[in-house]
């Protein structure tokens, strides 16, 4: 089949040559017309101008069509075959075979990339050129492959191509290099020394998936290539520049063919399947060995010697005459073994992958794909070649649920990195991108995480386990509309808590001013008040300058009834649990079954998923991240319902730290929405409703539910103990 | 006429014919033009034509069959180890994993001083490390790594340290194999001008261990890049990193901050030289001084008398303690001591030494916690540090911590680390994956042999998006014999099993007398377990391949609970899983008129440990009691029969750096009736009292710093004690008396 295509392409463009000369052909009779009068020869001279006429600027249209324009129109429309040819001479230079000293600091002109805000290098692509030798021979069987072709046009519609030669950090050639077996060495190398831009192959990138030739195999690619970078797929530890070239896995086209869906981990038929066709002797021995020891958990496989040769032998192996269809049967094991063949790299490997079984990699001093930035010891079982006998014990040995988190990892891997050439390319230029700029580079989760479990896991931005001194204290932030009375009350309680280092007074009402300086309550600490441009809940959040404590007592203007013992407790919880919310009063959330969605509860509950911050501890930083990073539209939506922001803030602070909320001192009357039943039930219950459509929403934005519920609450260590009062470093606490 | 209607209607028929033809042209062209506008960027790679004819980069059988079976494995072992050695040395080539197989595992050997031998401070102290490690062994038979005993740290040959004549000495040793097996530390290598980094020795295949390796001679996944320490760095514990708030903006007073010496002439002065440029006297300070060394004003330039005197307006301390970002440029060397220190100072360091291989780059992944710049582009280092985020700043900032306090803030870590990398290497299928390396605690803090699956551990929760099982193993430890169907052992079992999270119960059995049999035990709802602890204390804290699940409740034979005290604990822990959560609090203080640390029973507001005589833990800490701790405190523990739990609580404060959990509870373990006449409890002796304030100390000076942190809450239920219907409450049992 193979074979056939380029005859076959040949018969198709002579048949459109064909066509078109057909349709000319036709026009012929129209214009040898026969003259018998005058007055005919009149109409016909006129006719004939007016015919001529419309011809030439037809002609007109076409004729500059094809010359001028054509790099513009035919761009889609050209075939390889129609690259400019470029002649190599015979002497031309040969680049310096590459330097394995070379790093980017100094082989690499970072000048080029310099500093740009998006932190993306710019990648520019040869044009397309068939370069062949003197008398003619092409420098590569093959030419562009299709692999190449894709790869390039990856490149080209990503955020890395740039048409700009000048503004380019990376040069990526044309100069087909995948496959060493099908160039010409000396002259491909002349080839790449030809292209405008060498300069010794500074910041030029080149792709080669199967390096060396017999008999001995190099590990990477033979053309000289002086200081250029290469991706290669199977280098060994000697010929890997580490953090320089870049170790690429070999593409399996049969992925393109085969469909293998996505299979949930779990125990498989097989524990260790060998699927290779061409294993060492030595191996094959040792393989047969354990084999015997452990029976039917094994299965090795070789090609089929009965079968003719062809396609069908691809998807093929064979047992003991059994036929089995690969890649399929590899969805069938819980191991499948990658062996080192002459080269390190093995598209085995990516087979394996995408059929989500976990490989069993045997390549002594190979270089894993991507390894600068993948963590193969979470996809994979790498063991020297030497260990091959001990294979099944070390296999045994690994936990089950390990092996499904590896296969998941393993098919993972395939997708993301390995699936397309697209795939394999975008991920080169982001391990690129990421050394020149690594302040930007993506971090081990994003590299490592399978979306799954991104979506689950979480890596909490204040992860480092401190308990923060006590002082400087905390600042309280009251939100306040025009209750003055209620304010002045709750201002001179908070100022006998201990360690209340400022106080700030959110002033949202826009038309009224805060009373005079006089008027407000002598309190030891400073004291200052905000103005704000509208009335909006989230002001409460904002991220004041002012405020320059790490911690942030939110607490409304009626909030009186807290003790100073219950703040100042309040505080030293929060000191331990820096990261979270620290309240008084506790709410929960459950799903309501006969709804199908989510519900408020404010009632006397065992658990606790929320505390409301009209009084409550936390860190400055959710304030920043309420202000600024709240997913959707849910700052706005909260500020025109003008309720739920302390929702939100839960549901904020729970979805980044992975955390519940810590309610402290047992539960007391509170003066909030929902306690105040004196205007009646219905009141309440809108409230109600209003604050279960608020989790509803809210779950929905965020794409899950991330409060946590807990059944616990922090009380001083000796609350309630029979122990003298007078010695409890908290004694008024729970006091109605 | 008709030949003329005829004429006409053929010519109308060309006409429309040539005009459709024309339309068409036009028509193509204008689409073209519109898609190009559409497109803006010209799709630059064109889709060819012929792409689907395009050929396959390789044969499909080709690829199948990876170029074949190759040479035979066994000559391509021999042949690589005559090639690929020296300089080119790998693990594959230049080790003798024969010798880390054998039944006592990974074992390091230090060789015997010599006579008159001199050791400096630094080296001693790494010597004490390895010696006082788990993986230490006096047999060189049983080795597997061997260390020098002649100092090779500093190889510099105008120091007064160095030790001449390394190369016949270390020939003369029988052990010494040409280097296979051996590790080499250094700290300074070459010497003025050129500081190259010849050892003056050849090191032939041994492992070298040394600061400031550049990546053109580090030979990857062998050698082991350290970090420059001084020789005041401490042997153990060290100091925690400087960071105790996470503020918000987190900037601080400068930008970014550089004080040092500015070379005049020679290898770094490029770098060095330049960076007076960035200076701007505001929010970046880059100082200095041409005042080093012996003959400074000879290349004295324009600059120096200008540069010494600001030099001299700013603290170093003080910019430390108030930077965001640290320069960290190389010095003569590619590392410097300012690495360090801006680690630990949380001042995030901006690293302009090109080609230095960092620190421990095997396992540490640096661009979490540093900047790394490139010597070129130092001008553009103000404009991307200002270009870092505020959530950036606050992630590399923690990580400094984390780095530093899990890895190099005390010799012993530093030597550890790189015992545990060679040992990773050695047994890479029970080895670290990069997760384990870079999280919270650390890699020392996870012994892969107890399992490589990060759900198995307390400390990956979160990363992993899931939550700790829901079952707990309870073990009881039974010092008494079974005399009678009323002892507190045996409603205690009752208890236990009645909880409905309880999936079984192991029986330490550490009496005198030997178990009772089976039929003696009451019937339970799980099963039942006896084990030999073979009357040892600290067997209770031994990894007993019978617990199987995450959670472990840990009970004296004599605890006072209920089930729905346990059901609650339960609860809390799975909200604290790496930490102990239980119930009879106790502290610790610093007694300044003893100069040392004492310990309490009394009831006070704070505590820092919880008894383990009723706690819940995660299964993982008894694999740490038992192989990370030292087998010297474990003995102490038996030899006493005492402080076991005490040890417990500095070995999981000194894993979390946060204090234990205390829960509800019905009753004071105080006030609990002391057994029936049979013997007095070991508590109430007053020397038992004693050992314990001993034990205290004796742990912390082994742990180097003292781990136990104080918490000021107890978690109790919801609705613990508040005004409210009983009926509503799920852990009423609590309240009644």
């Amino acid at each position: 089949m193979v074979d056939k295509i380029p005859l076959l392409k040949w018969f198709c463009l002579d048949r459109l040559i064909m066509c078109a000369s057909g349709k000319y052909g036709s026009r012929g009779p129209a214009l040898i017309p026969r003259m018998k009068t005058k007055h005919r020869i009149y109409y016909i001279t006129l006719f004939s101008v007016v015919l001529l006429g419309l011809i030439a600027t037809g002609m007109f249209q076409f004729w500059p069509h094809s010359i001028e324009s054509s790099a513009e129109w035919s761009l889609d429309r050209r075939s390889v075959h129609d690259a400019p040819l470029v002649r190599i001479p015979v002497n031309s230079p040969i680049p310096g075979r590459g330097d394995l000293s070379c790093r980017m600091h100094t082989c690499f002109d970072v000048y080029r990339c310099g500093y740009n805000p998006k932190n993306k290098i710019k990648v520019y692509i040869y044009p397309l050129q068939r370069f062949v030798d003197e008398v003619g021979v092409p420098i590569s069987s093959t030419g562009l492959s299709r692999e190449y072709n894709d790869l390039l046009s990856a490149i080209s519609d990503s955020d890395f191509y740039t048409d700009d030669v000048s503004r380019a950090c990376l040069f990526v050639p044309s100069i087909d290099v995948l496959n060493q077996n099908s160039l010409r060495i000396r002259e491909t190398a002349q080839a790449l020394a030809m292209l405008p831009r060498w300069d010794k192959g500074m910041n030029h990138l080149l792709f080669n998936m199967l390096p060396g030739g017999p008999p001995d195999y190099n590990t990477a690619l033979d053309v000289p290539r002086d200081r250029a970078l290469l991706a290669g797929g199977g280098f060994s530890t000697w010929t890997y520049r580490q953090g320089y070239d870049v170790s690429i896995p070999v593409y399996s086209p049969l992925s393109a063919e085969v469909d293998l869906p996505e299979r949930q981990p779990g125990p498989r038929r097989y524990f260790i399947l060998s699927s290779q066709t061409a294993i060492h002797r030595e191996y094959r021995v040792e393989l047969e060995r354990l084999k015997d020891e452990n029976g039917e958990a094994l299965l090795l496989l070789d090609k089929c010697s009965n079968l003719s040769q062809g396609l069908t032998s691809v998807r093929k192996r064979c047992y003991k005459g059994q036929v089995y269809d690969y890649p399929q049967i590899l969805q069938e094991s819980s191991f499948c073994v990658v062996l080192r063949g002459a080269r390190l790299g093995q598209a085995t490997l990516s087979d394996v992958l995408q059929a989500g079984c976990v490989p069993v990699i045997m390549a002594d001093s190979y270089i894993l794909p991507f390894s600068e930035v993948l963590d193969w010891k979470r996809a994979s079982v790498v063991i020297p070649e030497e260990k091959l006998p001990e294979m099944y014990t070390i296999l045994k040995s690994i936990p089950h649920r390990q092996v499904e988190e590896m296969q998941r990892q393993a098919r993972w891997f395939w997708e993301a990195y390995f699936s397309s050439m697209k795939a394999i390319g975008m991920t080169t230029l982001q391990i690129i991108n990421d050394r020149i700029y690594p302040y930007a580079a993506h971090t081990y989760e994003e590299w490592n995480n399978p979306p799954v479990v991104k979506w689950s896991s979480v890596n909490s931005p204040l992860f480092l386990p401190l308990i923060p001194p006590r002082s400087p204290g905390f600042t309280a932030v009251v939100l306040t509309y025009d209750r003055i009375e209620s304010l002045f009350r709750v201002i001179t309680e908070i100022s006998k808590v201990p360690s209340l280092a400022k106080l700030l007074v959110v002033w949202n009402n826009q038309n009224k001013s805060p009373p005079e300086e006089s008027l407000w309550p002598k309190v030891a600490v400073p004291l200052k008040v905000v103005r704000t441009k509208e009335n909006k809940l989230s002001n409460r959040f904002f991220p004041f300058d002012e405020i320059e404590t790490e911690a942030v007592l939110a607490i409304d203007d009626d909030i009186i009834m807290l003790t100073s013992d219950e703040l100042q407790f309040g505080y030293e919880v929060w000191r331990e649990f820096p990261d979270r919310l620290v309240g008084y009063p506790g709410r929960l959330h459950l799903w309501d079954h006969e709804m199908g969605k989510w519900k408020y509860e404010s009632e006397w509950t065992n658990e606790v998923s929320m505390v409301l911050t009209g009084a409550a501890f936390y860190h400055k930083y959710f304030n920043y991240l309420y202000t600024y990073k709240m997913p959707g539209d849910i700052k706005n939506w909260v500020d025109a319902h003008m309720n739920c922001e302390d929702i939100a803030m839960n549901f904020l602070v729970a979805n980044i730290t992975g955390k519940a909320p810590i309610k402290v001192t047992p539960r007391k009357k509170f003066k909030c929405p929902e306690c105040t039943a004196i205007d009646g039930l219905s009141l309440d219950q809108t409230h109600m409703v209003e604050r279960s459509e608020c989790i509803n929403k809210f779950a929905s934005v965020f794409g899950t539910m991330p409060l946590k519920v807990v059944e616990h609450r922090a009380d001083p260590v000796l609350y309630k103990d029979d122990f003298p009062e007078k010695l409890k470093s908290f004694p008024n606490i729970g006091s109605l | 006429m008709q030949a003329r209607k005829k004429y006409v209607l053929l010519g109308l028929c060309t006409c429309c014919w040539i005009l459709l033809y024309y339309w068409a042209g036009l028509q193509e062209r204008l689409l073209g033009l519109i898609t190009h506008r559409r497109g803006e960027v010209p799709r630059p790679w064109p889709d060819w034509l012929d792409r689907a004819l395009l050929p396959n980069f390789a044969e499909q059988l080709d690829l199948q069959n990876g170029g074949g079976p190759g040479d035979s494995p066994r000559q391509r072992k021999q042949a690589w180890s005559s090639i690929y050695k020296d300089s080119r040395c790998r693990m594959d080539t230049c080790f003798d994993f024969g010798r880390c197989q054998t039944q006592s595992g990974f074992r390091v050997y230090i060789y015997p001083p010599e006579k008159g031998e001199r050791v400096s401070e630094s080296y001693r102290k790494i010597l004490t490390s390895v010696s006082e490690s788990r993986y230490y062994t006096s047999d060189p038979r049983e080795a597997c790594l061997f260390v020098l005993g002649i100092d090779t740290l500093d190889r510099d040959q105008l120091s007064q340290q160095f030790v001449p004549n390394v190369d016949e000495r270390i020939r003369g040793y029988p052990l010494w194999n040409d280097g296979r097996n051996h590790v080499i530390f250094n700290l300074y290598s070459g010497t003025w001008p050129n500081y190259t980094e010849d050892l003056g020795f050849n090191v032939g295949q041994a492992i070298l261990a040394k600061a400031s390796l550049n990546t053109e001679h580090f030979r990857p996944g062998f050698d082991i890049s350290i970090p420059l320490f001084s020789k005041e760095h401490p042997q153990k514990g060290g100091k925690r990193g400087w960071l105790v708030r996470n503020s918000v903006p987190p900037r601080r007073k400068y930008l970014l901050m550089f004080k040092g010496k500015r070379y005049l002439t020679g290898i770094g002065s490029d770098t060095r030289n330049a960076l007076h440029h960035i200076h701007n006297g505001k929010d970046i300070v880059s100082l200095t001084t041409c005042r080093h060394g012996k003959d400074w004003e000879k290349h004295k330039d324009a600059r120096c008398d200008h540069d010494n005197q600001e030099y001299e307006r700013f603290d170093y301390q003080e910019l430390l303690h108030n930077s965001t970002f640290c320069l960290v440029p190389r010095g003569r060397r590619l590392g410097s001591f300012r690495f360090l220190e801006s680690l630990q100072a949380a001042c995030i360091p901006v690293l302009l030494s090109n080609g230095w291989e960092l620190p421990f780059s095997d396992v540490i992944q640096w661009n979490q916690a540093v900047v790394e710049g490139d010597e070129r582009l130092l001008l553009q280092v103000p404009s991307t540090v200002r270009a870092v985020g505020i959530d950036r700043v606050l992630a590399l900032r923690q990580q400094t911590q984390t780095l530093w306090d899990a890895y190099f803030s005390s010799v012993d870590k530093i030597v550890l680390t790189t015992l545990e990398i060679i040992k990773d290497r050695v047994y890479s299928h029970i080895s670290r994956n990069k997760l384990m390396w870079n999280a919270l605690p650390g890699g020392l803090l996870v012994l892969p042999e107890f399992s490589t699956h990060l759900a198995h551990y307390p400390f990956y929760y979160l990363h992993l998006g899931i939550s700790p099982g829901l079952e707990f193993t309870a073990v009881i430890h039974a010092t008494s014999p079974l005399v009678s169907q009323s002892q507190p052992i045996m409603k205690l079992l009752q208890v236990v099993s009645k909880s409905k999270y309880c999936s079984q119960i192991i029986i330490l059995w550490n009496s005198e007398k030997s178990p009772p049999q089976r039929s003696k035990w009451p019937p339970m709802p799980v099963p039942l377990t006896v084990t030999d602890g073979r009357r040892k204390t600290s067997s209770r804290f031994l990894p007993h391949a019978a617990i199987e699940t995450e959670a472990v409740l840990s009970l004296d034979e004599d605890t006072v609970l209920l089930t729905s005290e346990i059901n609650f604990a339960f609860h809390v822990w799975r909200s604290f899983p790496d930490r102990i959560v239980g119930y009879p609090p106790r502290s610790h203080f610093w007694d300044p008129v003893k100069k040392a640390w004492g310990y309490t029973s009394k009831w006070t507001n704070e505590y820092s440990i919880i008894l383990t005589g009723a706690a819940f833990y995660h299964r993982y800490y008894h694999h740490l009691f038992s192989h990370y701790l030292p087998s010297s405190l474990r003995a102490l523990v038996d030899h006493s029969c005492n402080c076991e739990d005490i040890l417990m609580n500095f070995l999981v404060s000194s894993v979390t750096h946060l204090p234990p959990v205390k829960v509800a509870q019905r009753k004071q373990y105080k006030e609990m009736p002391s057994l029936q006449g049979t013997k007095m409890a070991p508590w109430a002796n007053p020397e038992h009292f004693t050992q314990r304030q001993e034990c205290v100390n004796t742990f912390s000076s082994w742990f180097g710093y003292m781990p136990l942190e104080h918490s000021q809450f107890r978690l109790d239920p919801v609705l613990f004690k508040d005004h409210v219907s009983v009926l509503r409450k799920r852990y009423k049992d609590l309240e009644r008396v």
